[in-house]
């Protein structure tokens, strides 16, 4: 009887998981699934054989493939590291500033910094492909205006800048989000801790150093992790902006746009599915990897601190 | 009881009526098309002129947004639900179609004798025996120039290579116009308005093309290499920033007056005609010597076949055979000046400057853009390929050499030649 009933208490728990459970299986884990499954075969003729790991050994022995594939992945890196470098260090900067108490119009700054944040990605590279337009762009007339017009070079359709200017472009555009989350870690922080510490002589930019940041490193570490799975999945911004192609000479080609290419086909280029999941489950495995290095190895051994 | 009898034999005149009707409307056909632009002149200029000679056939167009085209009607073809004719992608796309028993062959239909066997080439199997769509148009590769500023500049359209040469420098050093509109940002541009368009004739158009899926030649050969270094030229007479400019900027840098050549397709006309402030006038790829024959990139863009599954086939045919016949290609080609007809009857165009494109039919040796036709079915994709190479090439990041050698090579990857 007490079993029955205990039984029953729980069936609400199922009730409740259940809308979310069955949305995420149907439309996350079963596809997951579904492309794992589909790079483990190939096509011959109209049919679909399995190969194992042949797809896999194609990609990384074949010596095309190998290089498309160890060009997007170093690009995807260096697009990566950009955000670690310039969008996150910024993001903490702006979240410092704003939760100062004795700055104006912070209201308006935190609006004004997130609002690229919702824009579309077509948008975005749309309107930055105009400003950077050596025809018709704002930035040639800029420049020109305080007398550095040699420095401009359109940017975009340069080998050796065009992936670094797209990574700043998406830094501008996102660097709401780490700004966000470090002024909601940075306001969570106790005021006695800051009182107490300003007892203590600590003030200014030693109190940002000493106290603030040990406080929002697990924060950090977060955004890094955001960081690492948004841009090993990016794809919107360069397709917008560059093509399918990612051009000039596949220099802006990262793992999205690779996987583009192979999976649907591009122009003559018929899309090749098994290929591209074979693509899509490396980018699964990787980003897993990112991610659970994070988990085990730094997310440990960060300190965390009561208040 | 009067009344219930009038109303009885009237029910039965209505009834029998539509019946007899539905007897007369013996044939609809639909037409499934990407051409969803010409949606207007189907309706008010082509249809009409059909219906008007044939009565008995109905003939509805049914296009869908153009990126849609392949996807939609792969599948409406496989649940048997796709219309009685099919406008037809050249080369690949359609070839598996046929392949798949979904396209009718119409090897023996009346008309397809007005069509060169280039003609027919985007839509026959590649042993040449059967042809499966009847080709409608074309696109011709070629110079528009601003008649206005070669005037005031004092120049003239050129025949050969040093002469084009020699007339950039010339529009280069007066300054007053950007010599050449094109860029490589969107880099099919530098392939299609660059390499097809002036390499024809350095490989000799169809013989060089037909040589090299022979395997006969290699695209390390120097006719297929030459291309490469004249574009590697045109790098000084673009305009400024040319690495990133995109095509809508080409288009715009040139109908603004700003530039006074655009390497085009034919297509362009009709959007030029509305922009354009001045007069136009085009000049095909120069040739090496004067005197030498030239060839020009006359490639095949759309044909229309029959669904294998049709039950109004023999009312298709006719209606292809029309499409086959010298009328349709006339009011065709005037709706839409630009879009050459295939058909070897010579159609009398009203717009001068297709007439000019059209004019080097004559002339010229007509050929398609060498990477169509069975070459760009393997990984890497030759045609993607070349529109990279030939943006590196004019950007001055490759060799002409290294920039061939590795198309060889990726041709080589998956190609092997029938012997």
């Amino acid at each position: 009887m007490e079993g029955t009933q205990r039984r029953r208490r729980r069936w609400h728990i199922a009730v409740f998981l259940a809308p979310a459970m069955l949305v995420y299986t149907a439309i996350m884990i079963l596809p997951l699934f579904g492309t794992l499954q589909l790079s483990l075969f190939t096509a011959d003729g109209q049919s679909r054989v399995f190969a194992g790991l042949d797809n896999f050994r194609r990609l990384f022995l074949d010596p095309r493939w190998s290089a498309s594939f160890w060009n997007a992945l170093g690009n995807n890196f260096w697009f990566f590291i950009i955000h670690m470098l310039v969008q996150n260090p910024i993001g903490i900067g702006l979240a410092a500033l704003l939760s100062s108490p004795k700055l104006r119009f912070s209201a308006f700054y935190r609006t004004a910094i997130f609002i690229p944040t919702i824009l579309s990605f077509v948008i975005v590279g749309f309107t930055w492909k105009l400003i950077l337009s050596p025809l018709w762009g704002v930035a040639p007339n800029l420049l020109d205006l305080v007398g550095l017009k040699s420095l401009f070079t359109p940017w975009l359709g340069k080998e050796q800048y065009a992936l670094t200017t797209l990574g700043l472009i998406s830094v501008w555009q996102f660097v709401g989000i780490p700004m966000m989350l470090i002024y909601a870690a940075l306001l969570s922080i106790p005021d006695e801790v800051i009182e107490a510490a300003e007892c203590d002589g600590i003030t200014g930019m030693s109190q940002f150093w000493k106290i603030k940041l040990p406080l929002i490193l697990p924060s950090i570490g977060i955004i890094s992790v955001l960081t690492f799975v948004g841009n090993f999945n990016a794809f919107d911004l360069i397709y917008s902006a560059q093509g399918a192609l990612a051009g000039p000479n596949y220099s802006t080609d990262i793992l999205g746009t690779f996987l583009y290419r192979t999976f649907f086909g591009f122009q003559l280029q018929t899309g090749d599915p098994y290929m591209g999941s074979t693509i899509a489950s490396m980018m699964f495995f990787i980003i897993l990897a990112g991610v659970c290095l994070y988990l085990f190895a730094i997310q440990t051994r960060l300190r965390r601190y009561q208040f | 009881m009067k009344t219930q009898a009038l109303t009885a034999l009237l029910m039965a005149s209505s009834i029998l009526g539509s019946a007899g009707m539905a007897f007369a409307e013996d044939a609809t056909l639909t037409i499934e098309s990407w051409r969803n632009d010409d949606l207007a002149i189907w309706q008010e200029k082509l249809i009409p002129a059909f219906e008007a000679k044939n009565p008995g056939i109905k003939v509805v167009f049914a296009p869908s947004a153009p990126t849609e085209y392949n996807a939609a009607l792969n599948a409406k073809l496989d649940a048997g639900s796709a219309g009685d004719l099919i406008t037809c992608r050249p080369f690949d796309a359609s070839l598996e179609l046929y392949n798949k028993g979904q396209l009718a062959d119409l090897t023996s239909l009346a008309g397809m004798e007005n069509f060169s066997d280039v003609a027919k080439s985007a839509w026959t199997t590649d042993d040449g025996k059967a042809t499966f769509c009847v080709p409608m148009a074309s696109v011709i590769h070629g110079f528009i120039y601003n008649k206005d500023a070669f005037e005031q500049l004092g120049i003239t359209p050129p025949a050969t290579e040093d002469e084009f040469f020699a007339m950039l420098d010339k529009i280069k050093e007066d300054g007053t116009y950007i010599p050449m509109a094109m860029g490589t940002k969107d880099l099919w541009e530098a392939a299609t308005m660059g390499y097809q368009n002036i390499g024809p004739n350095y490989w000799h158009g169809e013989e060089g093309r037909n040589a090299l899926i022979k395997g006969e030649q290699k695209l390390t050969d120097p006719q297929w290499v030459e291309p490469f270094a004249t574009l590697a030229k045109w790098k000084d007479y673009l305009g400024d920033g040319f690495e990133a400019q995109s095509y809508p900027d080409s288009q715009n840098l040139f109908t603004l007056g700003r530039a006074a050549i655009y390497p085009a397709g034919s297509w362009e006309i009709s959007v030029f005609n509305t922009q354009a402030q001045f007069k136009m006038g085009a000049f095909p790829p120069p040739v090496k010597a004067a005197g030498d024959t030239c060839y020009i990139s006359d490639h095949n863009d759309i044909g229309i076949g029959l669904n294998a599954k049709s039950k109004n086939a023999e009312a298709a045919k006719t209606f292809l055979t029309w499409v086959a016949s010298p009328e349709f290609a006339t009011i065709y080609a005037n709706a839409l000046p630009g879009f050459f007809s295939l058909n070897s009857a010579p159609v009398k165009m009203e717009d001068p400057l297709a007439q000019e494109f059209v004019s080097w039919r004559d002339k010229c040796k007509s050929t398609i853009r060498s990477t169509y036709q069975i070459l760009s079915r393997g990984t890497p994709n030759l045609e993607n390929e070349t529109w990279v190479k030939s943006a590196n090439v004019i950007n001055g990041t490759e060799t002409p050499e290294a920039a061939a050698a590795e198309l060889q090579k990726g041709l080589e990857s998956w190609y092997k030649p029938a012997k």
